[in-house]
């Protein structure tokens, strides 16, 4: 066999390596996120006490030992449950918490490869339908643990991802009036298109959301995701209050951790599927693909150097840092010491780096032969999933947030939100998105 | 059956939940943005690392003080064993012939798994010769009997000679409760 025939392959498996990376690597930063954010919210400072020689990486640590912890802890199966299915749930919700993410493009091209691991024409379907598999994992834990709490706890998830799913495929019908396409990366490419207002074109703001029907669709599809991932307001399957821990009581060790991780998943390509859909997926507001690869050098040059001060800035205060309180409280000799001469140095030697990346911005070797081949692309690339990777963080923080601040729904007032609001408005607003289209076409074409 | 708490008619904007939603958003997160740019804004106190320094009137660990020959002041009177509540003193008395006070505890022990450090044996004492005056709060051991504090650790407590929180007091000296010294003495 030769490498020709083996690349495309070998392109596809990089590609789903990348994609279940990109998805899993964000996990444990969500897990620091939520208990950090938590923390601040609440006035407290959080994990902060778990090192590795004496840095503590303001609670990162932590997320480590859960790991640790989470493998070393015995696997506990309950002689009373439906041992098969009990055992493929956590399998399932994880599963497709990571297959929705094949869909997401996160970037246009790198040397003739699109950027997304499949470019199924019916994304937006693949995405519904997977969502709605998602209940299955849920549905199955309940039921196959073989206990009364978390049977009602997947009784609950059921109903409510059944009931929410609808207004999240009505407020994604508003997205496919206007783009005519179901596959996501269409959809993502219409959006860098510059905004045609008749007499002035702007490279941006031509987001799904800057528009009337688009911004209710965002606002439905948004609270509906916060159902289907089972986030607060909406946990209700694992009310803790009522329900023991729901679906996942009878669950322990790793099988527990995968439900865990499946919640995160879900979180972030619930929020990837947004950013892509209302958001722009990987577009970097006013710049688009052919921008960025045309001025390849002048972008790194000025990223390069301007994230210098920026970092130098970091590195004053993690000096600073050094008189804080508790640096003062603890013995001289604590290893804990090195914490803020770390950070200083790290946070140097990073504007070091960024340093020498506009350097080599300003020596115009990237863009050299033209916008295409390696370095135009790779920097697009890096763009553009930065780009993705800020609108899914900054989604989830959301989701972080909203957690924190709201207290959980009753079970009753759910379902009349559900169906007695949100479905309402849905269906109004794919009329109100029909009307849109007829009078912006009739108005700038 | 008590009947339903009446209910309060929510205004339009309430009644949307977003508004509200929103505005209860800001609200926490003005909290994190001032956590991030003041991060000792905390009320919380770093434990072990850092101490709250505790009242006058703390009720800490107990400690038996002495007069200037190094003797106890106990008189083995029996007030503090038959005031306290939870009957967790224990005390053996002798007779002391070339003492003025003629009496005094051979065995003077507390369990501390029973204290419930109400300081009545403090109140009672006539002779000032128990005090929980410490600020020792961590009180504990690996077993049991090393529960019960006998006549030589509470006289020597401020010595240094036993809290398990002895480690951390040395590699803290400036927050050991004032007045606690570290050289060993021999155990009386
Ligand atoms: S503090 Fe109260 S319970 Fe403890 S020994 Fe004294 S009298 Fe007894
Ligand atoms: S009350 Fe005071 S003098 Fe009397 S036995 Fe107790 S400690 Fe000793």
């Amino acid at each position: 066999m030769s490498f020709e025939t083996v690349l495309p392959y070998l392109i596809v498996l990089g590609k789903c390596v990348f994609a279940v990376a990109f998805v899993m690597q964000i996990v444990p930063l969500l897990i620091w996120g939520e208990r950090k954010g938590a923390a601040y919210i609440q006035d407290r400072p959080g994990p902060n006490r778990a090192d590795i020689m004496g840095i503590r990486a303001g609670g990162l640590v932590h997320t480590l030992n859960d790991v640790v912890k989470l493998v070393m802890k015995e696997d506990i199966v309950p002689q009373h449950v439906e041992k098969f299915y009990w055992a493929l749930a956590p399998v399932i919700a994880m599963t497709v918490a990571l297959v929705t993410f094949i869909v997401v493009p996160f970037g246009d091209t790198f040397m003739g490869v699109p950027l997304k691991v499949s470019d199924i024409d019916g994304g937006l379907l693949f995405v519904l339908a997977m969502t709605s598999l998602g209940v299955y994992g849920i549905m199955l834990a309940g039921w196959a643990s073989n206990n009364k709490f978390s049977l009602l706890g997947g009784l609950r998830a059921s109903a409510q991802m059944v009931s929410y799913e609808l207004a999240m495929g009505l407020s994604a019908v508003v997205i496919f009036l206007g783009s005519g396409s179901l596959s996501l990366s269409v959809i993502a490419e219409q959006q860098a298109l510059p905004l045609e207002l008749g007499f002035i074109s702007i490279p941006a703001f031509n987001w799904n959301v800057f528009s009337v029907p688009g911004a209710i669709a965002f606002i439905l599809f948004w609270v509906a995701a916060f159902a289907e991932t089972n986030r607060t307001p909406f946990d209700l399957p694992e009310g803790e209050a009522e329900l023991v821990g729901g679906y996942h009581t009878e669950y322990s060790s790793l099988r527990f951790a995968l439900f865990f991780m499946a919640e995160y998943a879900n979180m972030i390509v619930a929020s990837a599927v947004t950013a892509t859909l209302f958001f722009g997926g990987y577009n970097v507001p006013f710049l688009n693909g052919e921008t960025i690869r045309a001025n390849a050098d002048t972008l790194v040059a000025l990223i390069g150097f301007g994230a210098v001060p920026v970092l130098l800035f970091f590195s004053a205060l993690a000096w600073k840092r050094r008189n804080r309180p508790f640096y003062r409280a603890i013995a001289v000799d604590d290893i804990r010491h090195r914490e803020p001469k770390f950070w200083t140095a790290t946070w140097l030697g990073l504007a070091v780096v960024h340093a020498g990346v506009g350097v080599l911005g300003l020596s115009g070797i990237i863009g050299a032969n033209g916008p295409t081949g390696i370095g135009p692309d790779t920097v697009a690339f890096v763009l553009q999933l930065t780009a993705l990777a800020l609108k899914v963080l900054l989604g989830c923080w959301i989701m972080i947030w909203v957690r924190w601040t709201l207290p959980r729904f009753r079970y009753d007032q759910l379902m009349n939100l559900g169906w007695r609001v949100m479905l309402p408005v849905a269906l109004v607003n794919v009329f109100v998105a029909a009307v849109w289209i007829i009078v912006k076409e009739s108005l700038f074409a | 059956m008590a009947l339903p708490a009446p209910r309060k008619k929510l205004s339009t904007p309430e009644s949307v939940y977003l508004v509200e939603v929103i505005k209860g958003m800001f609200l926490t997160m003005s909290h994190v943005i001032k956590n991030i740019l003041d991060q000792d804004r905390f009320r919380t106190i770093e434990y072990p690392d850092m101490r709250k320094p505790m009242a006058a009137r703390y009720r800490g660990a107990h400690r038996l003080t002495t007069r200037p020959d190094g003797k106890v002041k106990c008189v083995a009177c029996m007030c503090c064993p038959t005031i306290c509540p939870a009957k967790c003193i224990t005390i053996i008395a002798g007779e002391a012939a070339d003492d003025p006070a003629e009496k005094f505890p051979i065995e003077f022990d507390i369990d501390m798994l029973r204290c419930i450090f109400c300081g009545f044996c403090v109140e009672a004492c006539p002779k000032d010769a128990i005090r929980m005056d410490t600020k020792i709060y961590e009180i504990n051991a690996y077993t049991r009997q090393d529960m019960v504090h006998n006549k030589s650790y509470m006289i020597n407590l401020m010595d240094g000679l036993k809290p398990e929180a002895e480690d951390v007091y040395r590699a803290h000296p400036e927050q050991a409760p004032a007045g606690y010294t570290f050289d060993e003495k021999p155990v009386a």
